[in-house]
């Protein structure tokens, strides 16, 4: 059951919550169980076609030829659609926040880059004839050399992936082929620590398996629009990236979503709704893109593998004193949301830990993979995984309890991040101490003592001298970011650095949104 | 060439025309117009589609139709009576035993067969009688706390 | 071309419609059947089935044990008689999965499933086929040897009684309850004056199909089911096996699985 912790931060709030650690009934609960929710799926439209998709069957291969003449004539079949059809067949996800370059084709037509991607649509009367219909489509194909391990791929020599990034990697703002972050010297703090540990950590890529497989129903409406039910999770996502691959205006879409029966991310990247809608459009008539169970685990997107390789020096006393890691997304053939989930895991390191040396090497990397999408905390809860293994790792190395490790080297208020931003409303000391509580584990009275609120600032406040590998020097200021919610700086242990001009304050603060956001890191008062 | 099927749907008669080789659950969403069994996966894996056949669990997807000739066939649309919900229903709210509803319909339907067999089900009954049902959301405890709850409330539809 | 289901009375006339169409499939329970035409294969359009009710019947009869091929999980483990065999049925899929599976399905399932044929190897069971070799009873070694090629209708499945405490059957799977076989064992180990006669050591998922462990089986018989009569047997444990890798498991861990598992069956631990 739910247990509110008041007596922590308790000097921070008003006690007067009205929602929060009541419990409130979901309002689509009544729907779930009388079976009334509706899911896309609850969609019967009269006149309904169905679509199938045929698949590569290789991980790595040229097209030569799509001879679709004989599936023309298959019964029941009432439009092959092939990637000269699709008005934009080139697109990616976050070209809608003019992120990336589009590298995917909604139907491949001289290349496949991994096994499961699209080819060729079939709609037809019926399921089995649009089944029946694929076996006909003779595809022949020249196979590639395929690559699937990260590191093999940024080797030279590796096999292109995908052209439209030549290297492998992808590129941020048209030149970096990956994220870095740089802060103090981590060489130096190697040199005379008293452990080195360095650990490679692998993740698989994580299939969401959702109940509810991917798919949509696209029909003509009236006023010469098309609506589109779907499973969505981002219903203007994905109604913009179908109008942008479809090269119409998007007022002449009307997506409707409804419940997702189990998203989890993987229901972001608009798999069906674009190929349907289509199809729609091409026929007339109402059309049904579903995936099955196998096509569900083999096309559609997982959680991209991670390879990991975190390389910390810790001293006796048991504070870490470096933390260098250097991570490989596994994109997949295509980008798709993986140069943001590197984006993130780069702002995450070195975690909730303060770590006077840090120095982070994150790529996003192509290989002959099914594309990988996000999932729940995608670029978070790899490098966590990661970074708390290589905790209780470094605590066991020196012989220090892994709990009171973690206090010891948390973040507390006023302490300056790798990022160049002030630790505020830092809380991980409690949640360890609570934790520990909970678990019946022990730990000494000085570490329960211990608290966000103190010990922080001051020298911590510091940015160190930090080199770049360009051989320039990094900005020596933070960067600025107070507002009049953030809990009051702790009182200088030493003598305080000169302080930077005081931060003009945001022309209009949203109440609203400020005070939830995590940018600001604010907390409601 | 399409088969007639007639059968009882929740108490009621129905009759439906199939494609040959049609299953259960598309002569119940398509046909009968039912939408409460769920596709999940075709292979009989996942149990969103269970339905009672006849009082014994079943799964649609993998049911002939035409095999249900004649016979009873229960979905979680005929588990209200009236505007009234089934305990099982009621259990599932109080228990919080869904989140995104997919597996609800199946998750009850499997309670319902269990719990008219066996009124006072172990926890360990009750675990295998939804062992054929995938939830991906709940994590189980709050179904299986659910399923319980209705068994222990004494109003019996 | 669209699907046809043929339903007829008897299993004579099921049996003929499938010598006469090579492609047709039988649907006993539907859980491969459906599940093929729900995932969309083509390659048959025609589905029979038969309403006979011999099919569905167990018959006890004293020494022999009959099972009609459409005998369902479930109905064995409802049948009192057949008590050495509900922890086998229980092992197959959820409840409502066994309310469908039937016996004569099951031998046909592919590997890693199978499990209920693999303690019918373990019990010498024969069949009884329509169609083809009409009336003879087909060692199940033996149609499983052929399974590949079988064009014959299974009618029933016999076998003779066991003593309960003689048959020992375990699944080994990664989710419990329900979960498909990293890998499963039956054994029949009948004793004469504490020495086993008879030894039938089966296992499933270590081949394309259930096999009969005959290295274990020659190295228990004639033994007592004691410490160096199991370490005997477990020495040859993955001897003649083919295990496959597939998402469940690799074929290493299934070899290496098979000997642990071997030893736990006999010794009688958990």
């Amino acid at each position: 059951m739910l247990e509110l912790r008041k007596d922590i931060f308790a000097d921070e709030r008003d006690d007067n919550l009205k929602e929060i650690g009541k419990p409130t009934q979901r309002q689509d609960m009544i729907g779930h169980v009388t079976g009334t929710t509706a899911y896309f799926d609850d969609h019967k439209l009269a006149g309904m076609l169905h679509l199938k998709v045929l698949r590569s069957p290789h991980h790595h291969a040229r097209i030569r030829r799509i001879d679709t003449s004989e599936a023309e004539r298959s019964g029941g079949v009432r439009r092959i659609i092939r990637g000269a059809d699709v008005p934009r067949n080139l697109n990616t996800l976050l070209s809608l926040l003019n992120f990336g370059k589009d590298d995917e084709p909604s139907l491949a037509t001289d290349k496949v880059r991994y096994k499961g991607e699209p080819i060729v649509a079939i709609v037809a009367n019926t399921e089995r004839e649009a089944f029946e219909a694929l076996t006909k489509v003779r595809v022949d194909y020249e196979q590639l050399t395929p690559v699937f391990d990260v590191e093999e791929a940024l080797k030279p020599g590796a096999p292109v992936v995908n052209e439209t990034y030549p290297k492998n990697t992808f590129e941020y703002h048209g030149k970096y082929d990956h994220q870095r972050l740089r802060f103090g010297d981590v060489e130096q703090a190697f040199a005379s620590a008293d452990h080195v540990l360095e650990q490679r950590y692998q993740m698989s890529p994580i299939e969401h398996a959702p109940t509810e497989t991917n798919g949509s129903i696209a029909a003509p409406e009236a006023n010469n629009r098309f609506v589109v039910y779907t499973c969505a999770q981002g219903l203007f996502f994905s109604l913009d990236t179908t109008a942008k691959i479809l090269d119409v205006p998007s007022n002449k879409l009307h997506f409707i979503g409804g419940t997702v029966g189990g998203g989890f991310g993987g229901k972001v990247d608009s798999l069906t709704e674009p190929l349907v809608t289509l199809a729609a459009m091409l026929t007339g008539r109402p059309v049904r893109y579903v995936l099955g169970r196998e096509d569900e685990m083999q096309f559609g997107s997982p959680r991209g593998a991670e390879r990991i390789y975190v390389k910390d020096a810790v001293m006796r006393d048991g504070r870490v004193t470096a933390r260098q890691v250097r991570s490989y997304f596994d994109s997949g053939a295509y980008t798709r949301l993986s140069s943001y989930a590197v984006i993130k895991c780069a702002a995450h390191i070195p975690g909730p830990y303060t770590i006077p040396n840090v120095h982070a090497d994150i790529y996003c990397v192509y290989t002959n993979r099914v594309p990988a999408t996000a999932m729940r905390g995608f670029g978070v809860t790899a490098v966590d995984f990661a970074i708390e293994c290589q905790m209780d790792k470094l605590a066991h190395l020196i012989g220090m309890d892994p709990m009171e490790f973690r206090i010891l080297n948390a973040y507390r208020d006023g302490d300056m991040k790798a990022h160049r931003r002030e630790a505020k409303n830092t809380a991980l000391i409690e949640c360890v101490q609570v934790a520990a509580e909970k678990a019946k584990w022990s730990i000494r009275d000085e570490y329960k003592r211990m608290s966000s609120r103190a010990g922080g600032g001051g020298a911590r406040a510091a940015i160190p001298h930090t080199k770049l590998d360009s051989g320039l020097q990094a900005p020596a200021r933070p960067a600025p970011q107070r507002t009049s919610y953030d809990r009051p700086l702790p009182p200088p242990v030493a003598p305080p650095p000169p302080a930077p001009p005081p931060a003009a304050p945001p022309a209009n603060v949203q109440h609203g949104a400020a005070r939830f956001s995590s940018v600001f890191g604010t907390r409601r008062r | 060439m399409k088969a007639p099927v007639q059968f009882k749907h929740n108490g009621s008669d129905v009759a439906v025309f199939v494609d040959g080789g049609a299953s259960l659950l598309t002569a119940l969403r398509d046909g009968v117009g039912d939408t409460s069994p769920k596709f999940g996966c075709g292979q009989g894996t996942c149990g969103v589609c269970t339905v009672l056949i006849d009082g014994e669990v079943h799964l649609a997807c993998i049911t002939l139709a035409e095999t249900v000739a004649g016979r009873s066939v229960e979905t979680a649309d005929g588990l209200k009576s009236g505007p009234n919900l089934h305990p099982i229903q009621t259990a599932f709210m109080d228990n919080f035993a869904a989140q995104c509803g997919f597996c609800t319909p199946g998750m009850m339907m499997a309670a319902k067969a269990l719990l008219d067999r066996n009124p006072s089900p172990t926890r360990a009954d009750v675990i295998d009688a939804i062992s054929g049902n995938i939830c991906r959301c709940t994590g189980y405890e709050p179904i299986i706390n659910a399923i319980l709850a209705a068994a222990g409330s004494r109003q019996r539809a | 071309m669209p699907i046809t289901v043929k339903t007829f009375a008897t299993l004579g006339e099921a049996a003929s419609a499938l010598q006469s169409d090579r492609t047709a499939h039988f649907l006993a329970g539907g859980t491969l059947v459906m599940r093929a035409i729900n995932e969309g294969d083509t390659s048959f359009s025609t589905v029979v089935r038969a309403t006979d009710r011999a099919f569905g019947e167990i018959r006890p009869a004293g020494a022999r044990v009959t099972l009609g091929a459409g005998v369902t999980m479930a109905q064995v483990m409802a049948n009192g008689e057949l008590s050495f065999l509900h922890a086998v049925a229980r092992s197959v899929g959820g409840p409502a999965i066994r309310n469908m599976a039937t016996v004569g399905g099951n031998l046909f399932a592919p590997s890693p499933y199978g499990d209920f044929t693999v303690a019918l190897l373990a019990l010498d069971a024969t069949l009884a086929m329509q169609g083809g070799y009409s009336g003879r009873e087909t060692p199940l070694e033996e149609f499983l040897a052929n399974r590949e090629r079988n064009t014959s209708l299974v009618a029933s499945v016999t076998f003779n009684r066991p003593n309960p405490d003689a048959f020992r059957f375990r699944k080994v799977s990664r989710v419990k309850p329900k979960g498909i076989s990293v890998l499963s064992i039956a054994a029949h180990l009948p004793a004469n004056g504490g020495r086993i006669a008879g030894a039938r050591v089966a296992y499933g998922a270590m081949a394309p199909a259930p096999m009969r462990a005959k290295s274990v089986e020659r190295a228990l018989e004639g033994r007592a089911l004691d410490e160096s009569g199991i370490t005997a047997a477990v020495a040859a444990a993955a001897e003649g096996t083919t295990p496959q890798t597939d998402a469940l498991a690799s074929a290493w861990y299934r070899r290496e699985m098979v000997a642990v598992h071997l030893k736990r069956l006999l010794s009688g631990s958990q």
